[in-house]
Parts: C-alpha cells; sequence; structure tokens
C-alpha cells in the first residue's frame, strides 16, 4: 500500500461505474420521494461528490475528514443537505446520500482488492469516512431547517401591528401581511385590551395590507369583531378590495352583519360619525 | 396539453402554508393572471394546504403550469397519507367540518377553481387536484 490508499485509486478509475450503481441505488432507496428532485439533479450531485471525493481521500486520508482536503466534498455536502431540507426530505433520507454509497464502494473494492487483509483495511476506511461524512450531512441538514424556521419566525414577528387611537374614542388596527397564526391571535387579543383601556366605542381593522383572507382570517376577523361587540365595541372592517371581495363570496363566508368599508378613510368617516363628531371645513 | 414547469413543495407545518401562498402567487403572476385570479387561486390553495396540515398530516404540492393551446392554467395537486375522508360529499357541504375550522375550505376551494378533483379513501390518504385557467373569471 506504501502510505497511498487504494480506496481513492478505486474511486477514480471506476469513477464512472460506481456513478451509475450508485444513482440507481439512490433511486430505488429513495422511491416516489424521487420525484422532489429536479430531473438529473440526483445525477449531477453524485457525480459533484464523486469528482471531489477521489482527490479528497488522497490529498487528506481517511483518518479525518475535517481537513482542508475535505472541504471541497464537505462544502458540496453542505449545500446538498441543506437543498434538501427546503425540499422537505427527512434527516434519514437525506443522509441516505451517503450511507448508499458504502454498498457500491465494498462492491468496486471487491473486484479490484485482491489481498484480503488489504481488503478488510480499505472496506474499513470507506466505511469511516462515509460515517463521518454522513455525520455532517445530518448536521448542515439540521441546520438548514433552522435556517428555514428562523426566517418563518422573522415573517410572522413582522405582524406586530400596534393597535392607533385615531381619535378619543375611536382605535385602528392595521393589519399587514400574514394573518394565519399563532401571532394573529396576540394581535387580536391587543385589540380587545385596547379597547377596554381606552373606553373606545368603535374600532377599525384595517386589511389593506394582508393579501389573503382565507377561511381561517375570517374566522379570526369575525371572532374579534364578536369579541369586542361583547365588550360593547363595535368594528368596522376596512380595506377589502375587489379581489377580496369576490374570494370571500366564493368562500361562502358570512360577514353580512359585520360593517365594512372599502377604504380606512370611509371608516373613519362612519366612526367619527358615531361618536358624534363630524369634520367641517374651515371658513 | 402540456406541462412547462412542475415544481414540489412539502408541507409539513402551520408555517408553510405562507410558502404555498408565496410559492402559487408566483406560478400565477408567470401567467399574468388577472389581480383577482391570483387572489382565487392561492385563497384556494391556502385552504387546501392548511387542510393537508391540519388533517392529513401534512403531504406534498405539486404546482404545474399549464399549456393548452392558448390557453394557460396553473394545476395544484395536493397528496397526503393521512386518514383519507370517510365521506367525500359531507366534507364538501358548508359548514362541515370535524375541527375547529368554518367548514367551508373544500367547498370555497371548489367554487373558486375551474376544476376540481377528490380522490380519497379512508387510511389512503388524500389527493386534491384542481385548476384555474387563466381569463375564466
Ligand atoms: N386532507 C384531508 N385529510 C383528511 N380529512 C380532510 C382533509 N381535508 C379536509 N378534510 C375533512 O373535511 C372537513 C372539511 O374541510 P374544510 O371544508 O376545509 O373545513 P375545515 O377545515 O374548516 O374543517 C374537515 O373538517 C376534515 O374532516
Ligand atoms: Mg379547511
Amino acid at each position: 500500500m506504501a502510505g497511498k490508499s487504494a480506496l481513492s485509486d478505486v474511486v477514480q478509475k471506476n469513477g464512472r461505474e460506481i456513478l451509475s450503481a450508485w444513482v440507481q441505488r439512490q433511486q430505488t432507496d429513495l422511491a416516489l420521494r424521487n420525484n422532489l428532485l429536479q430531473p438529473g439533479e440526483l445525477q449531477q450531485q453524485a457525480s459533484d461528490f464523486l469528482t471531489a471525493f477521489g482527490p479528497a481521500i488522497e490529498r487528506g486520508g481517511t483518518d479525518s475528514t475535517t481537513g482542508e482536503a475535505w472541504s471541497p466534498v464537505r462544502d458540496l455536502l453542505s449545500t446538498i443537505s441543506r437543498s434538501r431540507a427546503r425540499q422537505g426530505f427527512t434527516p434519514a433520507e437525506t443522509a441516505t446520500f451517503v450511507f448508499s454509497l458504502k454498498r457500491i464502494l465494498f462492491d468496486a473494492l471487491q473486484r479490484e482488492v485482491k489481498d484480503s487483509t488489504q481488503l478488510a483495511d480499505e472496506m474499513w476506511k470507506a466505511s469511516v469516512v462515509l460515517d463521518d461524512l454522513g455525520l455532517y450531512t445530518t448536521e448542515t441538514y439540521q441546520k438548514g431547517r433552522e435556517e428555514i424556521i428562523n426566517r418563518q419566525q422573522q415573517e410572522l414577528m413582522e405582524l406586530s401591528t400596534p393597535v392607533v387611537q385615531l381619535w378619543a374614542g375611536v382605535l385602528a388596527l392595521p393589519l399587514i401581511g400574514t394573518l394565519d397564526s399563532a401571532r394573529t391571535q396576540v394581535v387580536m387579543e391587543s385589540l380587545l385590551q385596547s379597547i377596554v383601556d381606552t373606553g373606545s366605542s368603535i374600532a377599525i381593522i384595517d386589511i389593506t395590507g394582508v393579501p389573503v383572507v382565507d377561511t381561517l382570517v375570517a374566522q379570526h376577523l369575525l371572532k374579534t369583531v364578536a369579541a369586542a361587540r361583547l365588550m360593547g365595541a363595535d368594528c368596522i372592517i376596512s380595506g377589502i378590495r375587489p379581489q377580496i371581495a369576490q374570494t370571500i363570496v366564493h368562500l361562502g363566508v358570512e360577514i353580512s352583519d359585520v360593517m365594512t368599508k372599502a377604504t380606512l378613510a370611509d371608516a373613519f368617516a362612519v366612526a367619527l360619525t358615531r361618536v358624534g363628531l363630524a369634520i367641517v371645513r374651515k371658513g | 396539453m402540456d406541462i412547462t414547469r412542475s415544481e414540489v413543495v412539502a408541507v409539513r407545518a402551520a408555517a408553510e402554508v405562507v410558502n404555498v401562498r408565496h410559492i402559487v402567487r408566483r406560478a400565477a403572476v408567470d401567467l399574468a393572471f388577472s389581480l383577482v385570479e391570483q387572489t382565487k387561486i392561492v385563497t384556494a390553495a391556502s385552504e387546501l394546504a392548511r387542510n393537508m396540515v391540519d388533517y392529513g398530516g401534512g403531504g406534498d404540492l405539486t404546482v404545474e403550469l399549464l399549456s393548452d393551446g392558448i390557453r394557460k392554467g396553473v394545476r395544484l395537486i395536493f397528496e397526503d397519507q393521512g386518514p383519507g375522508i370517510p365521506d367525500i360529499q359531507q366534507a364538501l357541504r358548508d359548514g362541515f367540518t370535524t375541527g375547529k375550522g368554518l367548514g367551508l375550505g373544500l367547498g370555497g376551494a371548489k367554487r373558486l377553481s375551474n376544476e376540481f378533483q377528490i380522490d380519497s379513501a379512508p387510511g389512503r390518504g388524500t389527493r386534491i387536484t384542481i385548476v384555474r385557467w387563466k381569463g375564466s373569471a
């Protein structure tokens, strides 16, 4: 062996056979889940991996995969597992990418290495390296999931909308963005709390900034209106644009006993009248 | 009829329904759907994606852009391996819910789509396919 690993030779010399056997194996393992990938994506990733794998063994050895020589392989795996996380693969399915190569490498080694002591040694090395890389795959997959969750939490936070007092007795809640989360509950509750705190008799919920009103959003809105009513305050829902009005009708959501206005300005005018005020032109 | 583009998105958690709306919106915008048409298909997608999470234990959405002569459309396929729907007629009825919803999601999604098809049986999961064609009001 003389320091040089038969493993890297086998990988580099039998690249094409290993690639096709490996891709086939993964396709079988992933079965139907394969449709989460673009056509050719798996082939490309497997081929990129093998291209980086051989030289990494040769230069970096198999004792550890953390060295500089292994960094192209690790970078590649990191990209692949993050994208698997986004595509909806499970951690196990993601790790299969690496683990499924074991059997293929063992077969190739068996064909190429005749001496049985050396064969056992090379198989051990292949096994250690792939276990190491498999763990790394799982770790980066986890990081990928965390990134997705962080981004989503960010989106939800954007919903933290303040309740504003437009006039004594008149509140407004301008809603912006996505409305179907636990966050909505919080925002709606804060409106009810403000009604109590300010003794307001009318509240405008403005949904100009809400792109979609589905049945869950409608349910939240209706619940809030009903709760406010029990507390002696009327709600006006404003900012219902034509496309939203049409979808609400198709969904079959009953909002006829809720006062609605096209714009916040219209709603404000109604609210002022309700509290006995009028806007007049000076002079 | 040709499928000019196809992508699959996993929908496992309620927070991922936002993502579904973005992806479907993008598909509708790419086909130059009007704002009303966009809103209809996005709203239908939101309902069906949430049902998949709430009742189907999560599933996959396939978004396809269709081209049929000069007609252009979006096809959405929602697939889960959940418990399935025992009585489809009942589930479609307005106001019917086994959860805490308004019971308008399935019927609403059907009214918001040009084509609507449910394949479901107890223990075999649920597949719902909807299509909206551009310019079909
Ligand atoms: N993917 C699904 N898997 C199993 N059951 C479902 C699925 N989608 C809908 N259902 C059933 O159909 C019912 C009606 O759904 P829907 O009209 O969306 O109303 P809601 O979501 O408010 O209950 C649900 O309560 C549920 O029992
Ligand atoms: Mg529903």
